[in-house]
């Protein structure tokens, strides 16, 4: 049922330059569901994240958030059209402090009243963060930093999350808890979430349904179920 | 002794000219690293504009005022006018813009205003203070002069550490593409510290030119020494633009004072190297690298 997707991917084409890697990328997520976003080192995931929040400018096809066309916006717009996107390596603002950092996410929301309740959310949810908000970013680790940068993400409200490796680099029991944050986010929050994963197991686990990318083509598309189930899928794409 | 005192305090009062220039250059660098060759000429427009404010209405202030929000719109427009169209491109072609912009603008000021020097009013007395009968080398426009900048900067300050406005900026400045992956408008962002590098330049116009004279070229070496001071305090750091504006006022009042006042440019382009030579990051600058 597309009509009911909270975002919908039609034969999405980018590339950079001369290249192309997206090939007619397809894909439709649900409200309040996870897409884990697979494949292999180059096969296009963060490309695809970039072109929906409008980092990279698509070539062709359409991407409609709650039916509207987002693309080839402009990424501070498609920002405030709801899609949040936590790119990959981060982008913690280590020079400004924990709270700048979440307050830059809130920016967009209208009012102050809206600002300081989503940053007293933030601090409920996160108390790690609301106990050295007057810190310099810079000072987190990195699984920290990870939990910053989706929290910042959530101070705009977005309704759609874009997610790039937050378990890159982490260590096995940050692994888990971001993990199980995601999670919390579709479930208590209604969250639609892309979450792109070289980690496919741990990302198959909390998924409701997963896309695995080969040179920029979709070569499977599946609940995450079936995706765990196939032997086949698994040794040639996913590597567990 | 006497003269130390005069030395210092006289250096402070023209150092806190350099820091305004300094801090105009920081605030274009910050958000978008150019280095805006054409600072000198906009501070140089917007005091001819005040120059003619003055003329007409007879206030000072009248021309203080329309100076200030001249140097704002100039910025602005220039920004998104000219500025804007490079960007993406080369690095060079941001330094050819700006340098092409202080050719325009000092041809503009010639064509309009003619090539003559004029003089331009003291917004206070300029006769020296005194301390019972101690000479102590600065006039009361001075100490206005001071702080006047140092006002600003302070205001500035603030706005940059306790609005949102200013947290978009200093977000700009430290992580463009992170501020705009969360909703920032960086080309508005930009626009306005142009503005505000317009705002300062345009106080450093009006406050140095009352010690000068009003000419078309008239701030080249102001911008220059203003230069300088950026690049001691590291280009990065408002905080740095301030203390290095002051730094080198200081020094090349002594070395005026002591060595002899003709050579005082010279001096400063040798401060310049120096510093370059020694601590090419500035003294103030908070990143290892700088990053183009
Ligand atoms: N800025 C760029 N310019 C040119 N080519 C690029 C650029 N970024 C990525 N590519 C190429 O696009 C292809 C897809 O890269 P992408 O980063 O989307 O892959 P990925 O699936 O995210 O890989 P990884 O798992 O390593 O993060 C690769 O072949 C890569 O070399
Ligand atoms: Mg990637």
């Amino acid at each position: 049922m597309p009509d009911a997707a909270a975002l919908t991917i039609e034969d999405l084409v980018a590339g950079y330059g001369q290249v192309t890697v997206l090939q007619e990328v397809t894909l439709a997520a649900r409200p309040g569901t996870i897409t884990a976003v697979l494949g292999a080192n180059g096969a296009g995931k963060t490309t695809l994240l970039r072109t929906i929040s409008g980092l990279v400018k698509p070539r062709a096809g359409r991407i409609l958030v709650d039916g509207i066309d987002l693309a080839r916006r402009r990424p501070e717009d498609i920002t405030r059209a709801g899609v949040a996107h936590v790119p990959e390596g981060q982008g913690v603002v280590t020079e400004l402090t924990i709270e700048e950092n979440l307050r830059l996410g809130g920016l967009i929301r209208s009012g102050g009243a809206a600002r300081s309740a989503a940053l007293a959310d933030a601090y409920q949810r996160f108390p790690l963060l609301a106990e050295r908000k007057r810190r310099l970013a810079g000072t987190l680790s990195g699984g920290e930093r990870q939990i910053l940068v989706i929290a910042r993400a959530l101070m705009a409200a977005p309704r759609v999350l874009l997610l790039d490796e937050p378990s890159l680099g982490l260590a096995p029991r940050m692994v888990t808890q971001v993990m199980d944050l995601v999670r919390r986010l579709r479930d208590d929050a209604g969250l639609t979430v892309l979450l792109v994963e070289q980690n496919a197991r741990s990302a198959l686990a909390i998924a409701d349904h997963g896309l695995v990318l080969n040179l920029g083509k979709v070569v499977a598309a599946a609940d995450a179920a079936t995706l765990s189930a196939d032997v086949a899928l698994r040794r040639h794409y996913l590597g567990f | 002794m006497q003269e130390f005192l005069e030395f210092t305090l006289g250096g402070i009062a023209t150092g806190m000219i350099y820091a305004a220039i300094a801090l105009s250059l920081v605030l274009i660098w910050r958000g978008t690293r150019i280095l805006n060759y054409s600072q000198g000429g906009m501070a140089m427009f917007t005091t001819y504009v005040a120059w003619l404010v003055i003329q007409h209405t007879g206030s000072y202030w009248a021309g203080f005022a329309v100076a200030l929000a001249a140097g704002l719109v100039l910025g602005s427009v220039l920004e998104f006018a000219v500025v804007r169209p490079t960007e993406n491109k080369a690095p060079l072609n941001a330094v050819i813009v700006t340098i092409g912009l202080l050719i325009l603008l000092e041809g503009l000021a010639g064509i309009i205003y003619g090539g003559q020097y004029r003089s331009f009013p003291a917004a206070f007395s300029i006769k020296g203070l005194k301390a019972g009968s101690v000479g102590l080398g600065i006039s009361p426009n001075d100490v206005f002069t001071a702080a006047a900048v140092l006002g600003a900067a302070v205001i500035l300050a603030l706005v940059f550490r306790y609005t949102s406005v200013g947290l978009r900026l200093r977000a700009t400045a430290f992580a463009p593409a992170v501020a705009r992956l969360l909703g920032v408008r960086i080309g508005r962002v930009l626009t306005l510290g142009w503005a505000l590098a317009g705002l300062f330049g345009a106080l450093a116009g009006v406050l140095v030119t009352s010690s000068t004279f009003l000419y078309p070229n008239s701030m080249d070496s102001i911008f220059v020494l203003g230069f300088t001071a950026a690049v001691i305090g590291g280009l990065d750091s408002p905080v740095g633009a301030v203390v290095g504006g002051i730094v080198l006022g200081v020094v090349l009042s002594y070395a005026g004072g002591y060595l002899g006042s003709n050579l005082v440019l010279v001096y400063g382009l040798a401060a310049l190297v120096l510093v370059l030579m020694i601590r090419p990051t500035g003294l103030f600058s908070s990143g290892v690298t700088r990053r183009v």
